[in-house]
């Protein structure tokens, strides 16, 4: 394929999942936009109001990177096991596969389709923390730098955890036993400055923890990590799993016989 | 001598479970042609198919669409393959006319280029009426139909179609066998057909491979084939039934009813003889016809030679 079909494919397959997505929007931009409301009424509000300042900030201020961040990995990767896994089950997987579209558009449109939906969730959220905070960015660059690239990881989770699946439960798993623990103590609602030594230690071999604290950095100008290694680190980590997820889809696991 | 539209050689496919679906099988399908691929179900015909759209992955041999070998520019190749599968194979949820373009679209084809092109394809197979219809919705022709024009959109030089009129009624498939014929003849597009209606691969196709047990057993002409037919079986219709089949020289002559009766012709004998002794016995026949299709009698016949050489085989393969 020449590049002009290379763009062409690519966003076909983008237009396609973002269509999927809106079709579908009390599904899929909807409960996210329900569920953080009511997590800055009763967290940031009634709770909050109790709790006081966290490294300084308002306890309501505190956790809206968080939230967002919280929304943009979910988002993200589910997004592209569901769509994935979906095409697989309908055989629909096999339009791809004998089409000329070389591997890596295939994984790249499911990628921005899922960073479409990641984004567009954390946006939506980001106006509904609006209303309760001033959400004011102290360090854009950062910001976008970081969304960006967290988004981009998990939607390619989001697309191994779909070629490995067999049946709708293998893709809940990992979003239900790995990714909200690991969202939950990656320092959403509280800073790891509060927790004894031990866990703090324990604490740092999580991601996510990175990617929360970097993104708050990036909102608030504090975070409970280095910013430039966090950085380095998740980059590091979208190499690795976009290769595998290439790697993985050249082999036709999961999805040839 | 052009290149064959498909060429297959040595093509072995061992599945992980260790079962040998294809044994090293050779093919060519010359360009333009209208090709038959029959064999029984578990044959090797699908695996076959899904080896040269890449479904299915090879353990061993070569396969080149149009010469271009699928192992050293596999893109290049896909751009002259349209595939219409057994199974349904798209999203139920989309928009019929969305599917089409999205099809396009993986191809490289711009939306201003495919929307007349899937037009057209629409009115052809009578799916305009559908397109803005969810493809959960369409009957089970249409979406078979749906399948065929999602497979023609970029404009394909060999489209493999396997069983694309299963399930269909018999006016719907025939309207899809004259458009099958018209794209083989007035655009040149090479066909190669799976089918267990076996009339369709008569009336349709000039060549035909029979595959079991994973080896071509049979590579031939229609006619050719044909010719090699032994024995052809008709069904008489009695005007008044009779109480036992009546005794017919070098015949051999069944009772499946009380007014049917069961004839074995073989080749050279003449029809003519049968009727005359008919008439001595005082049996008057109202209509005649074959029990089987010709093809379907010589396909039977094949497979049942096949099947009992492989049985033989197996025997003689048991240590004692």
């Amino acid at each position: 394929m020449n590049p002009r079909q290379i763009l062409v494919a690519l966003w076909t397959l983008v237009f396609k999942e973002i269509r999927r997505f809106t079709r579908i929007w009390p599904q899929t931009l909807l409960p996210p936009s329900i569920t953080m409301t009511m997590y800055f009424i009763i967290f940031g509000n009634l709770i909050g109001s109790r709790i006081g300042e966290m490294d300084g900030i308002s306890y309501m201020a505190y956790i809206v990177p968080g939230l967002i961040m919280m929304s943009v990995i979910t988002n993200s990767y589910s997004n592209v096991a569901s769509s994935f896994f979906s095409n697989k089950f309908q055989r629909s997987v096999e339009e791809f596969m004998v089409s000329p579209m070389p591997d890596w558009v295939i994984l790249s449109g499911f990628v921005l389709g899922g960073m479409a939906r990641g984004l567009g969730v954390g946006l939506i959220v980001t106006v509904v923390a609006s209303f309760f905070t001033d959400v004011t960015i102290h360090h854009p660059l950062v910001t976008l730098s970081v969304v960006l690239m967290t988004s981009a990881l998990f939607a390619i989770g989001g697309f191994i955890n779909a070629l490995m699946a067999n049946k709708f439960d293998d893709i809940s798993i990992v979003p239900i036993f790995v990714l909200t623990p690991l969202t939950y103590l990656g320092g959403v609602f509280y800073s790891i400055d509060m927790l004894p030594e031990f866990w703090q230690g324990v604490s740092m071999a999580n991601p996510i923890l990175y990617m929360v604290n970097v993104f708050r950095y990036g909102i608030l100008g504090v975070s409970d990590i280095p910013v430039g290694g966090a950085l380095v680190a998740v980059a590091a980590f979208i190499v690795g799993f976009f290769l595998l997820a290439l790697w993985m889809l050249g082999r036709g696991k999961g999805i040839r016989s | 001598m052009a290149e064959p539209a498909l060429s297959i050689r040595g093509l072995t496919k061992v599945y992980d479970n260790g079962f040998t679906a294809l044994k090293g099988i050779d093919l060519d399908v010359p360009q333009g042609d209208f090709f038959a691929l029959l064999g029984p179900n578990g044959a090797g015909k699908s695996t076959t198919l899904g080896v040269v759209c890449s479904l299915v992955q090879k353990t061993a041999g070569k396969v080149s669409i149009y010469g271009t070998d699928i192992d050293k520019d596999f893109a290049k190749a896909k751009y002259n393959l349209g595939v219409v599968p057994q199974e349904f194979n798209f999203s139920q949820f989309e928009k019929v006319e969305d599917i089409i373009h999205a099809q396009a679209g993986y191809y490289g084809m711009p939306l201003r280029e495919a929307k007349p092109r899937c037009n057209q394809l629409l009115k052809d197979l009578g799916l305009w009426d559908k397109r803005n219809g969810p493809a959960r919705m369409l009957s089970g022709g249409m979406k078979r139909r749906l399948m065929i024009a999602r497979a023609l959109i970029h404009r394909p030089r060999l489209l493999i179609l396997d069983e694309p009129t299963a399930g269909v009624d018999i006016e719907l498939r025939r309207s899809m066998w004259e458009y099958m014929k018209r794209i083989n003849q007035e655009e040149g597009t090479t066909i190669i057909l799976t089918t267990h209606y076996l009339e369709e691969a008569e009336s349709l196709c000039r060549n035909i491979a029979i595959i079991n047990h994973g080896e071509i057993v049979k590579n031939t002409t229609v006619r050719q084939l044909l010719t090699e037919l032994d024995t052809e079986t008709f069904i008489l219709d009695l005007a008044a039934p009779v109480e036992k089949p009546p005794r017919i020289d070098s015949f051999e002559v069944e009772q499946t009813e009380g007014s049917q009766l069961t004839l074995a012709v073989k080749k050279g004998q003449r029809l003519n003889d049968v009727f005359e002794q008919l008439s001595a016995h005082g049996i008057n026949v109202v209509s005649m016809r074959n029990r089987a299709n010709r093809l379907e009698e010589m396909f039977v016949s094949m497979v049942d030679d096949d099947n009992a050489k492989a049985r033989e085989t197996a025997k003689a393969e048991v240590p004692s």
